[in-house]
């Protein structure tokens, strides 16, 4: 079907779809990528509806209609069995071609979707059980950076995703900006997108990946160019040393009661690589990878106990005094 | 035998009526007693005790279903953990697929297919008697594992790596491999036994352009059955030595590869869907054609699109892995090949369409179900045409679409045929009429909250929620529609309930049958109900496709069958042409103890390596056992 068609009926699909709107839906499509292949899902329901509407209003004719002539089984009628079966063969050859047109409509979509641009920005996503390493990479060292769990891009520039797996498979969906790709054991996938409109929308793992496969989110911000630059140089700074004493107390506990086992913040002799770079942690929206919304409160919730907040997750639970944790909390919600 | 024993055999020739009747019954039926039921290897026992056995697990499946639904009716709900749940999907995947939907369908063949073409026992008595205690078994298993929480927690398909030793240490994967094995094992030998049975074993006269619809779809799905699950044995049994002997089959860091396990699981895992389903499409055929009171219109192209349908389900296994990362050019082919098979799924319905057209349909319960097939079944197969397009199934795989797109074609495609079945032979096989009210209710209550419980979750799908997630927040706008699927979910249960109430209810004072209440055309009404042990007194000849509405008078039949010991009639392939009596195995209590041997060596194999050593000469004894050369009655004497 040429585009011309599809994008005309365009405005009838969001009619009706309209109340679907939401943050992580395939049916408000935000990106290049999404909104083609809204498009064509939307003259596969078109067909779909029809091919249905047409079977269930035979069935209930056929059902309806008063029928004539004997009642014995095998009184059959020459006639009707000789054109039935020219109807059969017409319409499985009608089905035919549909099935093969539908294939072509499905094919051109597939195309677009998945063309590739040479000049497109370039990140590496890492999936962990349960939470998404970030990696912005560059060919000068200093403008390479790790973050977590949320993904910073500039709307208009196409983005590739390269998407590998620290563990067990995952997969990496924002239906608002394009279709999911799974990020499998040895093997390294790329996905590449293009978000229009500027907004945080959200992503969910679709691939059951274990206990806490659930909570397994990523929030992607789509920045205008300018934002977007302003974000990565600031992100591309070390962390700032606290200033205030309770902020030099927490930086030191963190160091001392373990957490740098894991976790790594630049700047810092913090350097560990097994949980989610917490750099500039004070800036996220979420803890925990979309289990939480971001705040002292929340932040101390997961801390004094993790295993409360997402069962079966890999960061244990820390022996720490009541003091000790407002420091810590403290000092991580400065690392903006 | 020896020729001179064989000329001194008396023949049923020289005897009559009641005299022919008590004879064949007391040398065809199961010994009395506990341990004559366990010895029994008749396909009718052991085919009503499959049956009985897989509603069994249909109902705990449902269970989990309802469970799980609870769970998800409300954001963030604590009704279940992380853990329950996952271990409850998963129970619920593997229970449905491959304790249910593949047994049951099965088990409607063991008891069906010898009486529809006019024999008086499966190929392979023995055999089937052993294929269900190793579905019984492995079930068992699988299920009490769950309840001592062991149960397996990785999902109905068991990617690797989640499943392996590295991430999931614990015996739980074991416990699911291991159930893999068995089951198949029991599938695979019913099987063997469908497809020689109606090779071998059909009546005079019928030929292939003579067997009965339903026979058709088993043969095809026995073919499937066949060729699909070595794959799934072979790619279980390397996960089990991955875990247990440190093989890499499916270790990427030496040499093997993740994928290996989608390919091999999705090579079966696409057929199987269809094993389950044209054996609904063979009900569906034989209940439209009782009571659309006519044959079903195109017999030729509904067994040409049955064939067709079984091949190009072997070819379309990629579209499961479209997010994989394949090469973009390979998937949009395996794009086109899927929707294909349309095609024959299509014609089959426009000739069930023509059927109903032309028919003079009397609209009992069985029907019902036929027409609630034709409705839903059309919208999965539709939604899977959507899914099989590339960049369509990015957005809606792994996601509640298609949670809602297979529960469309195997509750669509497989239980309401299944159900409709159930009223449909319900009669023959207990001799006693299933309510009518209460099944008219059935069926709408079914309908309803099938749909409403369903078609909800193609929105929540599109509008972003994952699978397998065990909870949601509030903010994700998912909450309406899950807490509607789930109030679906409790009335689709509560038809269950109510089935299972008619059932028991008609077991005690429902009417009786007779021998053909709905003046259907197939041999399997041609005896009583329920049937005698040898089911025919004399094996009738078949001399048009729908027998009992040409010869409703009386069957011609052919004589000169033993009286004095079990024997079967043998015919040519094509032209079913009698070729030769061969005996039938006597009641025999080793294929029992075979299984058990085998369920020790099994799972004892999951705690020690050593079991293969020790597991194996029961299995051999018992083997020996059940092949020992047993000598004729005659030579005894
Ligand atoms: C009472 C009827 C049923 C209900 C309410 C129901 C509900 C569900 C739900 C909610 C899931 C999704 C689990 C998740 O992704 O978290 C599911 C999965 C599944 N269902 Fe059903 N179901 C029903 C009957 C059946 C039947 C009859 C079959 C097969 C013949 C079946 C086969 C499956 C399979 C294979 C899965 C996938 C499990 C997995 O993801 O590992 N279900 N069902
Ligand atoms: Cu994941």
């Amino acid at each position: 079907m040429p585009v011309r068609i599809r994008t005309a009926l365009l405005p009838f699909a969001t009619l009706p779809l309209a109340a679907c709107a939401g943050r992580q839906s395939a049916l408000d499509p935000q990106g290049l990528q999404s909104e083609q292949i809204f498009q064509t899902f939307f003259i596969f329901l078109i067909v779909a509806a029809v091919v249905w509407i047409a079977v269930v209003t035979v069935l209930c004719v056929g059902m309806l209609r008063r029928k004539h002539g004997a009642d014995r089984p095998l009184a059959l009628h020459q006639s009707f069995e000789r054109t039935s079966g020219r109807i059969v063969f017409v319409l499985g050859l009608a089905t035919l071609v549909v099935v093969l047109g539908l294939s072509i409509v499905s094919y051109a979509g597939q195309r677009i979707v998945f063309a590739k641009d040479e000049h497109a920005l370039t990140l590496k996503i890492i999936g962990h059980q349960w939470w998404w390493e970030v990696r912005y990479e560059d060919d000068s060292p200093d403008r390479s950076f790790v973050t977590a769990n949320e993904i910073r891009i500039p709307i208009g520039q196409p983005v590739k995703v390269e998407l590998e797996t620290a563990d067990v498979i995952h997969s990496f969906w924002v239906p608002s900006l394009t279709g999911k790709m799974d990020l499998i054991t040895g093997q390294k996938n790329e996905l590449q997108f293009t978000a229009k409109n500027a907004g945080v929308y959200r992503g969910q793992c679709a691939e059951f990946c274990g206990l806490q496969h659930a909570h397994m989110a990523f929030a992607v911000f789509a920045l205008s160019p300018d934002e977007f630059g302003r974000w990565r140089d600031h992100e591309n700074q070390s962390a700032s040393s606290p200033a205030d004493p309770l902020g030099k107390q927490g930086e030191q506990l963190f160091r001392a009661r373990g957490c740098a086992l894991c976790h790594a913040i630049r700047g810092t002799l913090a350097g560990g690589q097994l949980g989610p770079d917490l750099t500039h942690i004070g800036s996220r929206t979420t803890v925990a990878a979309g289990t939480l919304p971001m705040s002292s409160a929340t932040l101390a919730a997961w801390i004094a106990d993790p295993q409360h907040v997402k069962p079966g997750n890999n960061m244990p639970k820390m022996p720490l005094q009541s003091d000790e944790l407002i420091a810590i909390v403290h000092y991580l919600e400065q690392l903006k | 035998m020896s020729i001179a024993a064989e000329q001194h055999a008396l023949r049923d020739d020289g005897l009559n009526g009641l005299q022919l009747s008590t004879r064949l019954e007391s040398i065809w039926r199961t010994p009395s007693g506990f341990l004559g039921a366990l010895m029994s290897v008749d396909h009718k026992v052991v085919g009503r005790r499959y049956i009985v056995t897989s509603f069994a697990f249909l109902l705990l499946g449902g269970l989990l279903a309802v469970l799980m639904r609870v769970q998800l009716a409300r954001p963030e709900n604590t009704f279940l953990s992380a853990d329950k749940y996952n271990q409850i999907f998963t129970m619920h995947g593997s229970t449905m697929m491959f304790l249910f939907a593949v047994p049951v369908m099965e088990a409607f063949a063991v008891y069906l297919v010898p009486l529809m073409v006019g024999t008086r026992n499966l190929a392979f008595p023995r055999l089937n008697a052993f294929s269900y205690w190793m579905f019984l078994f492995g079930g068992c298993f699988l299920w009490i594992s769950f309840a001592l929480n062991v149960g397996p927690d990785v999902g109905w398909f068991a990617y690797v790596p989640l499943s392996s030793l590295q991430y999931t240490p614990t015996k739980r994967p074991d416990v699911w491999a291991q159930m893999i094995t068995f089951t198949e094992v029991a599938a695979l030998a019913v099987a063997v036994e469908i497809v020689v049975t109606v090779f071998k074993q059909r009546a005079p006269g019928m030929t292939l352009d003579r067997i009965p619809l339903f026979v058709w779809a088993m043969l095809v799905t026995a073919f499937l059955v066949m060729f699909a699950m070595p794959s799934i044995m072979v790619a279980s049994t390397s996960l089990i030595l991955d875990r247990l002997v440190n093989t890499r089959f499916y270790d990427s860091s030496s040499g093997g590869h993740s994928l290996l396990w989608q390919h091999l699981f999705w090579f079966f895992g696409h057929p199987e869907v269809y094993i389950i389903f044209i054996p609904g499409t063979g009900m569906v055929s034989a209940i439209l054609a009782t009571f659309a009171r006519r044959p079903v219109v195109g017999y030729p192209v509904v067994i040409l699109s049955l064939i067709a349908t079984g091949f190009l389900s072997f070819g379309l296994w990629v579209h499961h892995m479209f997010v994989t990362g394949l090469p973009q050019l390979g998937a949009g082919l395996f794009t086109a090949s899927s929707m294909l098979i349309a095609v024959p799924s299509g014609l089959q319905i426009f000739c069930w369409l023509a059927t109903l057209w032309d028919g003079r349909p009397v609209y009992r319960t069985p029907l019902l179900f036929v027409v609630g097939f034709i409705v839903i079944f059309v919208m999965g197969g539709l939604s899977g045409v959507m899914v099989a397009s590339v960049p369509i199934d990015t957005q809606v795989h792994d996601t509640y679409f298609v949670v809602a797109h297979f529960h469309y074609v195997l509750i669509g495609g497989a239980v309401f045929p299944l159900i409709g079945a159930v009223y449909y032979w319900f009669p023959k096989i207990t001799g006693r009429m299933l309510s009518e009210k209460l099944g008219r209710w059935n069926f709408w209550l079914a309908f309803v909250g099938f749909n409403v419980a369903f078609f909800p979750m193609h929105i929540l799908g599109l509008i972003g929620m994952p699978r397998r997630v065990y909870t949601y927040t509030a903010d994700m706008d998912w909450a309406h529609l899950n807490l509607l699927s789930s109030g679906g979910a409790v009335i689709f249960a509560l038809s269950f309930a109510l089935l299972l109430v008619n059932a028991i209810r008609s077991l005690r004072s429902g009417a009786l049958a007779g021998d053909n209440p709905w003046d259907a055309s197939t041999l399997e009404w041609a005896t009583s109900s329920p049937p005698p042990p040898q089911n025919f007194d004399r094996i009738p000849v078949v001399k048009h496709r729908d027998p009992l509405w040409l010869d409703s008078a009386s069957l011609p039949v052919v004589a000169g069958l033993s009286v004095e010991r079990r024997e079967v009639l043998l015919t040519s392939l094509a032209e079913a042409e009698p070729q030769i009596r061969e005996g039938s195995p006597e009641p025999s209590i080793w294929p029992l103890l075979t299984a058990i041997a085998t369920t020790v060596f099994f799972i004892g194999s999951i705690f020690t390596p050593w079991a293969v050593l020790w597991g194996t000469p029961p299995m051999a004894v018992t083997l020996i056992g059940w092949f020992w050369p047993a000598g004729s009655k005659e030579d005894e004497e």
